[in-house]
């Protein structure tokens, strides 16, 4: 999305060419003052973006860079732990989006209905959204631990033998992704009480004179209204999943072995081991991945949103 | 600065000159980048404060960076792009190649000092030019396992020669109800030992491997002997000897497990006397150390690891009192300090400089191996290639995930990469 508006100045001469008139009437700016913008995006964006198309080619060690073509590519393909990858990342992102969108939205319900302490309860669902990432995976890593950890001292108390969170390979991953659900609900229930909130009173009287139940009101009602604020969480939380690491990172290191591994992490550990071309591959598929995905969902959504 | 001066340009010129007479007055602030682990800094700070004694216009700013892979990237990339401080401490061996020495360090060689530094570690320090670019830190170390003298004699134990009577052993503890081995995945580096310290064995029984390993000649997974190290990281969580909470566990907990008798066997190099020395001072002396075992038949000795070098960047600001402080890092009095500091843990690679006659018990449990020439130094001082993720493949293999003959065939692809990135001749 941030690339189509800042695209579009390089996208005016083209145009201009062919309907000058119509489109120098548009804009009461004259093009230079576009260019200071043009400047840092092309130095900041378009640059880095062309260059590291160039060093997914290379064999490079930061000094200096041997083209060595789509070795790079081959490579990063036969890692053994990137299928693993793959799969993971797309759990992740898939799960931690769909819980944020769905504990969202009910979280929004209940802060914008009639409640004893709103005020404090949206302020507590807002909070974890600004402490440290690190700081809450530092933190989640030790109540986690499997013998001395908070998490499972509680449950021992009450006769439940708690499983290994982090150190279970087939549980890391989930164990992850809860508290990063956690840790990103409080944005998700923002926006969606945003998009509550400015949902006139006048739909709801009308159905409620019609006979709707509580149910109905929600699914007829608030459901299909409340879809603009779904396209931005599902998005967000999507792309910001795809793409997710610092907490895996600080929680697991992608570990027991590769068991938690996302792409994001199979690249750093590529980037630590001083493979900065394969890294850069690395972030080009990861690019293309994302892309791949949230293209055609946006496409989807907005589609759907016209047709409403 | 007091002086009569001439004239502002002449002034600019001797400044740029510089060098011996006036740098000597100047007011200089060296920056040092040394590892994070509490030794390391220990080190660097009495080093510092004696070389401020004797020069008190130089002082020193000391910055710390991570350990293991995290320590690699910030190292390379600092390095890389011209960001790293006036000195900075960082492993010998294969690690140091990979730093492109010749291209980013200045050599060393000329340093008054460097001809008392020990030859054998030079060579873990030399370039592809010949050249020295590091003096060492601290002592050699081997890698091994400790284990916990009270529970050994308590059991009646012997100290095992060959991995049946180490087999034996840790049966023995687990009956009477203790842990055998203490293992720590918290911190994946630790994962290694099992396979890093085999290398005595390994070479015993195939002597060429480094070179053929290096010439991509010979493979872990074609090669027993080199895969004895993961098959020992199954049977120990095959048959239980591992602690309880293994994978979450760290490095300190695995020193107080054997230091206090939690644990029998923690393997490690023996730079952790030294953190027993400051974490648990009491049970010190409860700890031994013997090397790895081997098969039955072959010769039991000691695999030996070279602790950190000092480096100097090339293209620093203060090149010359950079060199002046790490020649005096490289002295007998310096290596001195560093005993006074951490303590002995073990053979020292100064001349001039000589353990005191009160070591460590695990250091003395070390020394008949150096002084029988019962060593050999670990893979990663004899070949450049060293896979990046042998942490992560091992841990996999001691937690169960993988078996020994999948992940040395796995740890095999990860060494070509790196070969290739090296761009070694004939991978």
């Amino acid at each position: 999305m941030a690339a189509d508006v800042s695209l579009s100045p390089d996208a005016r001469p083209k145009a201009r060419a062919g309907a000058a008139p119509r489109r120098r009437r548009r804009s009461p700016y004259p093009t230079w003052f576009f260019l200071p913008a043009a400047i840092v995006y092309g130095a900041l964006f378009v640059v880095p973006t062309l260059a590291s198309l160039w060093f997914s080619l290379t064999r490079w060690t930061l000094s200096e860079a041997e083209f060595i073509g789509l070795d790079n590519f081959r490579q990063f393909f036969r890692e053994p732990f990137l299928v693993q990858g793959v799969i993971n990342t797309l759990i992740y992102g898939g799960l931690t989006s769909a819980l944020k969108t769905v504990l969202g939205l009910l979280l929004a319900v209940l802060l914008t209905g009639n409640i004893l302490f709103r005020g404090t309860l949206r302020t507590l669902v807002f909070f974890p959204v600004l402490v440290s990432t690190i700081g809450v995976g530092f933190a989640f890593e030790a109540m986690m631990h499997p013998t001395k950890g908070a998490i499972n001292v509680a449950l021992d108390a009450i006769g439940i033998d708690g499983p290994g969170w982090l150190t279970n390979p087939s549980l890391a991953l989930l164990s992850v992704a809860l508290v990063d659900v956690w840790k990103g609900v409080g944005l998700a229930a923002v926006i969606y009480m945003a998009g509550l909130v400015s949902i006139p009173a006048d739909y709801y009287e009308a159905a409620r004179i019609d006979g709707a139940t509580r149910w109905q009101l929600f699914w007829r009602v608030t459901v299909p209204l409340v879809r603009p604020a779904t396209v931005t969480v599902v998005t967000l939380s999507l792309i910001s999943g795809l793409r997710y690491f610092e907490l895996i990172w600080a929680m697991t290191g992608g570990g027991p072995g590769f068991s938690s591994d996302v792409i994001a992490s199979v690249i750093y550990k590529q980037y630590q081991a001083g493979f900065y071309g394969l890294a850069t591959a690395g972030n080009v598929i990861l690019f293309v991945l994302i892309a791949l995905i949230v293209l055609p969902l946006t496409w989807w959504f907005n589609r759907r949103e016209v047709d409403l | 600065m007091t002086r009569l001066i001439p004239s502002a340009a002449l002034a600019a010129a001797l400044a740029t000159m510089a060098g011996g007479a006036w740098a000597q007055e100047e007011e200089v602030t060296l920056t040092y980048l040394t590892d994070g682990s509490p030794d390391g800094v220990a080190v660097a700070e009495a080093l510092t404060e004696a070389y401020t004694a004797q020069h008190p216009n130089v002082t020193f700013d000391l910055e710390q960076r991570p350990g293991g892979s995290d320590g690699d990237n910030l190292v390379k990339t600092r390095l890389a792009t011209g960001e790293m401080s006036d000195i900075f401490a960082y492993n010998a061996g294969s690690l140091f190649q990979a730093l492109n020495p010749t291209e980013t360090l200045e050599p060393l060689d000329d340093l008054p000092n460097m001809a008392g530094v020990l030859d054998g570690f030079k060579g873990v320090v030399t370039g592809t030019d010949g050249k020295v670019y590091g003096v060492p830190l601290r002592a050699a170390m081997g890698g091994g396992i400790f284990y916990n003298v009270p529970m050994y004699e308590e059991l009646g134990l012997k100290v095992p020669q060959t991995w049946e009577e180490f087999e034996a052993n840790n049966e023995a503890i687990k009956a009477a109800g203790h842990v055998p081995v203490a293992q720590t995945y918290g911190d994946t580096w630790t994962s290694q030992l099992f396979v890093l310290a085999d290398y005595f064995n390994v070479q015993a029984e195939v002597p060429d491997f480094a070179e053929k390993y290096t010439a991509n000649q010979a493979k872990y997974a074609d090669t027993p002997a080199a895969m004895r190290g993961f098959e020992h990281l199954q049977e120990g969580f095959e048959k239980g000897w591992w602690n309880e909470d293994f994978g979450a566990a760290t490095y300190d907990d695995g020193l107080r497990m054997v230091a206090e008798g939690e644990a029998a066997h923690y393997p490690m190099l023996t730079f952790a006397i030294g953190a027993i020395q400051q974490n648990y001072p009491e049970s010190l002396e409860n700890v031994g150390f013997f090397a790895q075992p081997g098969p039955a038949g072959a010769p039991n000795g000691l695999t030996v690891w070279y602790l950190d070098a000092m480096y100097v960047p090339k293209g620093g600001e203060h090149t010359d009192i950079a060199k002046d402080f790490v020649n005096f890092a490289a002295s007998p009095e310096a290596c001195q300090i560093m005993i006074d500091t951490v303590g002995a843990t073990g053979p020292l690679l100064v001349e001039g400089c000589d353990l005191p006659a009160d070591v460590p018990r695990a250091v003395s449990d070390m020394l008949p191996y150096f002084q029988d020439g019962r060593t050999a130094p670990a893979l990663e001082f004899l070949s450049p290639i060293k896979g990046p993720a042998l942490e992560q493949i091992t841990v996999e293999v001691g937690s169960g995930i993988r078996p020994a003959a999948e992940a040395a065939a796995l740890y095999d692809q990860d060494v070509q990469k790196q070969a290739q990135q090296l761009g070694i001749e004939g991978w």
